[in-house]
């Protein structure tokens, strides 16, 4: 499963990354494997979205979060 | 100022740094350039308790010192290059608290590099209302370095910072976090024989970097692309296990100095906000409200003082005409350098009051919220959700909103918005518009609210926010971006603005504006002063003669206003800028425009809002805001002597209005942003599309109504 098919308010445990150079951000960004993750909230027109991840609060798009993969 | 140790700040974004850098400098701080690259070099002077100096150096927010934009690949080059002036003999890290674990990332990056390093614990406040309990003394002891618990906003802890900073050792003490060298062992070695470095992390740093680092030499850097092709190194790979590594060593040390209890999962304040702030609804509706708000206080706030500078500068130089004696030097002075300096500081009011919004938007975390909600409308055309404010701006003044554009991180983003800002309409065009319109709409309402030349004017207005819009659209896909597009960006706790970081931005974009653009603005208004003041050969004293004859000193005597107004008006046309007028006449003709006109077009090619004054002085009239109506009067019943019919016509001055649409007739703007690029090129782009836009334009236009 994908981090954008998470709905708001929904959780889930990152396991892998699909694309290296986005991973290298999000992993200087504390989005780590084993890490869990909840969606706070969708922009208002529908992307990016806003989660939180190791207890504070990251915006990325909708085609970045697809590249992390949940467990 | 001499220094006696150079210390760098070093941090992730929105962790304080700047609040504690203006806390440690007071105003004892300059803002510069980093050498080549437009971010902002902020260097401060803090006295120690040992009465030493220490230069302090503000370095970029950044979460790594792998750099993701231009601003943070300044942080590692200054910490690195230890033949840089600014070169660190000690590196403050300041860490939030209440976000131990992603900020000790950078901190064992920076710790690695071995120079001397302290850890400023900053946000300790906000940690004890979280329930987080930090043991310092076993943190320290863990990491082998100083730490001093803070916090910045409330000037705690800061004298123990300082106290810290004079007792800090002249070689580094801190402990070893991971194991670099397994990263790439041959390839480190190498290097470190190679490019005669010692410490194995600078030297994976020169793999990574090479490429961007000034210091090393061409040939230096060509020697590490070998290496690491005879290594097989791959650059993110590497970031990739270097970053995992280093989490596993925060992990551990956080396990054995950091506790936080549990507490329900109940919504934090600043979520509750956020339901607010970025609602479907509300969210668009707040922040149309805050951008109206603050449109309308940089229109109403700065009326006031910009009246009373540029009423202070009328006096300034009605005195010293009336003190200095007569001749060209005086004319010099006070009507090229002083006419021109007043130019430049009628900006001030404006541009404080946009920093004073932009500063509070971005303190609170606001801004992320903007950038959050617009992303995905203004990313389509190009732009980017932080482009709202400088574009919104420009309706005031392009000059601050370019200079807005700095809190844009993504090169591309900020360039575009950059070379798109000054097509809205910004309130030096307003008189222009207000006058050409004046003179061809009828002032009547049509069904019955709306004025026809109060919906001429929005027209203008929302005209040039779509030709912003449209040209962004078209840019983004001319310009080649450099890095790639990222959206991974921090959202940060809501907080209250801090009222001293408010005022030290007012101050240093007034003081940078005043001074970076101030020359080019000074030196263009007096080249223009001397075209429109001098003629070639005898013109001028032929004007001089004509005006001594019986009938004008006879005249002098009854209407001794008159005179002068003919003979300012004869001495404009005969000038070099006047025969300017002349040249480009058959250029602007297929534009409707006649020779007077092309003189206005000349002597407003630094302020639009000239335009009006060389109207009244082409007419023979005092031009004063006040006194709008004697000039379009004049304009009104200005026929042409060819076929005496009216010159301005609907089609001329619906076409005027398209040229003062278009053109890039600010030289403010041309000095800010070419300070704002570092390279003359996007100016003279900037010039050259809008020029032709404007010629289009206004060709088009005319030719419809015509």
């Amino acid at each position: 499963m994908k981090l954008s098919q998470l709905k708001v308010g929904e959780k889930g445990t990152v396991k892998e990354f699909t694309d290296l150079e986005m991973s290298v951000k999000l992993m200087e960004m504390g989005c780590l494997p084993g890490e869990e993750i909840k969606v706070e909230r969708i922009a208002p027109l529908g992307d990016p979205i806003a989660i939180n991840v190791a207890g504070y609060q990251l915006s990325l798009r909708k085609r970045e979060a697809s590249t992390i993969i949940l467990q | 100022m001499k220094a006696d140790i150079r210390v760098a700040l070093v941090g992730n974004p929105n962790t304080g740094k700047s609040t504690l850098f203006n806390v440690l400098t007071g105003l004892n701080q300059k803002i510069g350039n980093f050498p080549g690259v437009t971010v902002d070099k902020k260097v401060g002077y803090s006295t120690l308790p040992d009465g030493r100096t220490a230069q302090v150096i503000d370095l970029p927010g950044t979460y790594s010192l792998y750099p993701k934009s231009r601003d943070e690949s300044i942080v590692f080059s200054v910490l690195a290059d230890r033949s840089n002036e600014l070169s660190p003999d000690l590196v403050v890290v300041i860490l939030d608290a209440t976000n131990l674990k992603r900020n000790l990332l950078l901190y064992t990056q920076v710790a690695d590099l071995k120079i001397p390093v302290i850890i400023a614990l900053n946000m300790m406040d906000m940690a004890k209302k979280d329930d987080i309990t930090i043991d310092v003394d076993a943190f320290a002891a863990k990491l082998g370095v100083p730490v001093v618990p803070i916090s910045a906003r409330k000037n705690e802890g800061t004298d123990q910072l300082k106290q810290a900073i004079s007792f800090a050792n002249k070689i580094a003490l801190q402990e070893e976090s991971i194991d670099v060298e397994t990263i790439a062992p041959q390839l480190i070695a190498r290097i470190k024989q190679d490019i005669k470095v010692d410490n194995p992390y600078f030297a994976l740093q020169l793999a990574h970097q090479h490429e961007t680092l000034t210091f090393l030499t061409p040939q230096q850097s060509s020697h590490i692309e070998e290496l690491e092709k005879e290594y097989g190194f791959h650059s993110q790979k590497a970031q990739g296990a270097e970053t995992i590594a280093r989490y596993n060593f925060i992990n551990d040390l956080l396990y054995d100095t950091v506790t936080q209890k549990i507490t329900a999962e109940d919504e934090t304040l600043s979520n509750r906000i956020d339901k607010v702030l970025t609602h479907k609804i509300f969210g668009f509706i707040i922040f149309l409200a805050i951008l109206l708000f603050m449109f309308q206080a940089i229109f109403a706030w700065s009326a006031y003082p910009m009246g009373l500078i540029s009423d202070f500068f009328v006096w300034a130089q009605s005195s010293l005409h009336h003190y200095l004696p007569a001749g060209p030097l005086t004319n010099l002075l006070v009507d090229g350098v002083i006419a021109g300096l007043s130019g430049v500081m009628v900006f001030i009011p404006q541009i404080a009051i946009l920093f004073a919004f932009i500063s509070i938007l971005e303190d609170t975390g606001y801004m992320s919220r903007v950038t959050f909600m617009m992303d995905k409308i203004m990313r389509k055309v190009g732009l980017n959700g932080k482009s709202v404010v400088p574009l919104i701006g420009g309706f005031a003044c392009a000059v601050p909103s370019i200079m807005s554009t700095r809190t844009i991180e993504n090169w591309k983003d900020r360039m575009i918005t950059i070379m798109v800002t000054p097509l809205v309409t910004c309130s030096a065009r307003l008189p222009v518009y207000t006058l050409l319109i004046s003179l061809v709409v009828p002032n009547k309402n049509i069904w019955w609210i709306f004025n026809m030349q109060g919906l001429a004017l929005t027209a203008m207005y929302l005209f040039s926010l779509v030709s912003a819009v449209v040209v962004a659209w078209v840019m983004k896909y001319i310009l080649k971006g450099r890095e790639r597009g990222y959206f991974i960006m921090e959202l940060p706790v809501y907080r209250m603005p801090r009222w001293s970081n408010v005022l030290h931005t007012m101050y240093d974009r007034s003081k940078t504006f005043v001074i970076q653009a101030g020359k080019v603005i000074i030196a263009v208004s007096v080249i223009l002063w001397v075209l429109a003041s001098y003629g070639p050969g005898k013109r001028m004293d032929n004007i001089a003669q004509k005006y001594k004859q019986p009938e004008f000193t006879a005249l002098q005597k009854t209407a001794p206003d008159s005179v002068r107004r003919m003979m300012a008006s004869d001495k404009l046309e005969n000038s070099y800028a006047g025969m300017l007028g002349h040249v480009i006449e058959p250029a602007i003709k297929p534009l409707g425009f006649d020779w007077k006109i092309g003189i206005a077009l000349i002597t407003s090619f630094a302020a639009r809002e000239v335009f009006v004054g060389t109207m009244a002085t082409m007419y023979s009239v005092d031009g004063d805001a006040e006194k709008m109506e004697s000039v379009q009067q004049k304009m009104g019943s200005a026929k042409n002597p060819d076929t005496g019919q009216p010159v301005f016509t609907l089609a001329v001055a619906m076409s005027l209005m398209m040229f003062y649409a278009f053109a890039m007739q600010c030289a403010s703007t041309v000095a800010v942003v070419y300070r704002e690029t570092k390279d003359w090129r996007w100016p003279a782009a900037q010039f050259a599309y809008m020029t032709v836009l404007a010629y289009t334009a206004s060709i088009i236009t005319y030719n419809i109504l015509k």
